[in-house]
């Protein structure tokens, strides 16, 4: 327990620090200049399932997700990336009929445990959706809603500026706060929703597919934005793009749809999971392979 | 353009002759696919034209037999029997006024909470939230009288108590509208699309500060019309208010908590019901009233949802 403690406390530390723009803590590697060195563990997966009703939608997952380290899920469509990733700040439970079985941890305490409560999680765990989903009102109040519900304390003008500034999208809209958000581009309206994930100042971004209604200029901004968050956020992506895995992610886990024999069910399992260099250039498991290199999926 | 044309004879005879072919197939359809095409679309209009003839007939035979009738003493004078050429419809117009102050004020907080509960939090799976859903529908095709009676055993005497006031009726007319709003209420809380429930979730709200600050101000177009087509609805009905004691001739004007009451189309129904020419043409004078008072309110309903709507 008091292990446990420490390790949220080392990370707190960590965070401030970095936040403070303090240099103190090494910035992480990419994977094509040597191995992630963050050895800090964000997300710890114990035989994680989920299941829809009596339908399994992922089985056994183990994994770990290192801090400030951009880890990225692919696999084929149905393997469970979204379910997986939802789970990982408990947006499962909106679906009445989601269960999960096996252990997370997130810092050394389960994310399931019986006096955790969602909301808290979802305000250390922030989310980025496939499709951008501004709320149909200003620019500076979809920034402003976050810290407002959250009671953060300071100029709310500020933390609306420096969320639009780390979201790399601050000079595009600093003329027209007070327009409604539904009049952005796509790629703007998504930067948005990164930066008003960022307002409420989170420990780690899910994100699920950010950039698949995209048009590849916004794509490159947007990954642009992420190596740059990686300084001081742990970053989760699913991704279809398997170019954009191997582009920003420091591991990568791949999943695959498993069927009985009957091929009446289905269910995602993961086949390999380890450094994004290993996995597009030397993968142990010949389906990755035969995925990566574009044979199947 | 000319530099696109291929060099040589051949090539160009190739090229005219690939052009005429597409040009016959785009200007070759059938002449029995026009005449079909035409003859549905007249069908079409045709179907508008019926629906709205009988409007128009009533439209136009209250105007014709009322227009002698029309003149501001409508608004400022009480009924007579007697006068009544200054004969008017104030303390209807009073008491429909009132009614529909008290029906909003009865509907909104009780529609909009139903409609939330059922949305957002009733577990749609479990038989007991079904059999709300089932009833609301139900209760919203259930015939006004019907309503009626219950204001009267519930509402004037029985639990209630209140006695034959303009109260009751507005109770009752709330009773009778509620199912409506509900369901609109639902529909435009629903129309929110769950992507906005899910960001504002993401961010650490709670489901309450979701619904507060996200859900409810999206659905707010979408529930105003709603409730203004719902009082529409509650300001024509006669049936029920002639059972809750707005049935007789009154000649000032009403409070809500004691005496009499009386509203326009029951009013209406009185004039209507007495065989003297003056009557019929008052009533009739009465009927455009009320039709301007609608026209007005349903165009209310629309202009917000035209100015409001949110497109996702």
């Amino acid at each position: 327990m008091t292990r446990d403690d420490q390790r949220t406390q080392k990370s707190t530390d960590q965070d401030n620090g970095a936040k403070a723009g303090s240099p103190t803590l090494a910035i992480q590697a990419r994977h094509d200049d040597g191995p992630p060195r963050s050895t800090e563990k964000v997300f710890e997966l114990k035989e994680l399932s989920v299941s829809y009703g009596d339908n399994l939608a992922v089985k056994d997952i183990s994994m770990d997700v290192f801090h400030k380290n951009i880890t990225a899920l692919i696999g084929p469509s149905g393997c469970g990336k979204s379910t997986l990733i939802r789970c990982l700040n408990r947006m499962n439970d909106l679906v009445p009929s989601a269960r999960v079985e096996g252990q997370l941890l997130y810092h050394g305490q389960d994310l399931y445990g019986p006096k955790v409560d969602p909301v808290q999680v979802r305000k250390m765990i922030g989310m980025v959706f496939q499709k951008p989903n501004p709320f149909p009102k200003s620019i500076y109040d979809n920034i402003a809603f976050g810290p407002r519900i959250l009671g953060m304390k300071g100029d709310m003008d500020e933390i609306v500026e420096r969320a639009l500034r780390r979201g790399a999208i601050w000079d595009e809209v600093k003329d027209r706060l007070q327009d409604n958000a539904f009049g952005m581009s796509g790629g703007q309206q998504q930067r948005l929703c990164i930066a008003r994930c960022i307002a409420v100042e989170p420990d780690v971004i899910l994100m699920d597919e950010p950039c698949s209604a995209l048009d590849p200029i916004s794509t490159g901004k947007i990954e642009d934005l992420m190596m740059e968050l990686k300084e001081n956020y742990s970053i989760v992506i699913v991704t279809h793009n398997m170019q954009q895995a191997a582009r920003v992610s420091d591991r990568t886990a791949f999943l695959i749809v498993e069927l009985t024999a009957d091929e009446k069910s289905r269910w995602g399992e993961i086949v390999e999971y380890d450094e994004t260099e290993k996995i597009f250039t030397n993968p142990s498991d010949p389906r990755t392979e035969d995925y990566v290199t574009g044979k199947v999926g | 353009m000319e530099s696109a044309v291929p060099p040589t004879e051949r090539a160009r005879y190739a090229v005219a002759g690939a052009r005429a072919n597409v040009a016959a197939t785009l200007g070759s359809q059938p002449r029995g696919d026009v005449n079909r095409n035409n003859a549905f679309a007249g069908l079409l209009f045709l179907s508008i034209l019926i629906a709205l003839a009988g409007l128009l007939a009533l439209l136009i035979q209250a105007g014709v037999e009322g227009a002698p009738a029309i003149s501001t003493n409508l608004l400022t004078e009480p009924p007579s029997t007697i006068d009544t050429a200054n004969a008017g419809f104030r303390p209807a117009l009073i008491g429909s006024v009132m009614m529909i102050v008290f029906v909003i004020v009865l509907i909104v907080p009780l529609g909009v909470g139903s409609a939330i509960y059922l949305e957002e939090y009733a577990d749609g799976t479990k038989w007991w939230n079904r059999i709300i859903e089932l009833n609301i529908q139900n209760l919203a095709a259930v015939p006004s009288i019907i309503y009626g009676i219950l204001g009267l055993g519930l509402i004037v005497r029985g639990p209630l108590s209140l006695g034959f006031i303009l109260l009751a009726g507005a109770i009752t007319l709330a009773l009778l509208v509620l199912p409506v709003v509900i369901i609109a209420a639902r529909e435009a809380i629903r129309a929110v699309p769950p992507s906005i429930r899910e960001g504002s979730l993401a961010l650490g709200a709670t489901q309450w500060q979701t619904i507060r600050r996200q859900v409810l101000p999206a659905a707010i177009p979408g529930v105003a019309t709603g409730v203004i087509l719902a009082v529409s609805r509650a300001l024509g009905e006669t049936a029920p208010l002639l059972l809750v004691g707005a049935t007789v001739f009154v000649t000032f004007d009403p409070t809500p908590l004691e005496g009499n009451y009386s509203a326009l189309p029951v009013q209406i129904f009185q004039y209507a019901t007495r065989p003297q020419e003056d009557f019929q043409t008052l009533a009739a004078a009465g009927i455009m009233l009320m039709l301007v008072v609608l026209i007005a309110m349903n165009s209310v309903a629309i202009w917000l949802r035209n100015r409001y709507e949110q497109k996702w």
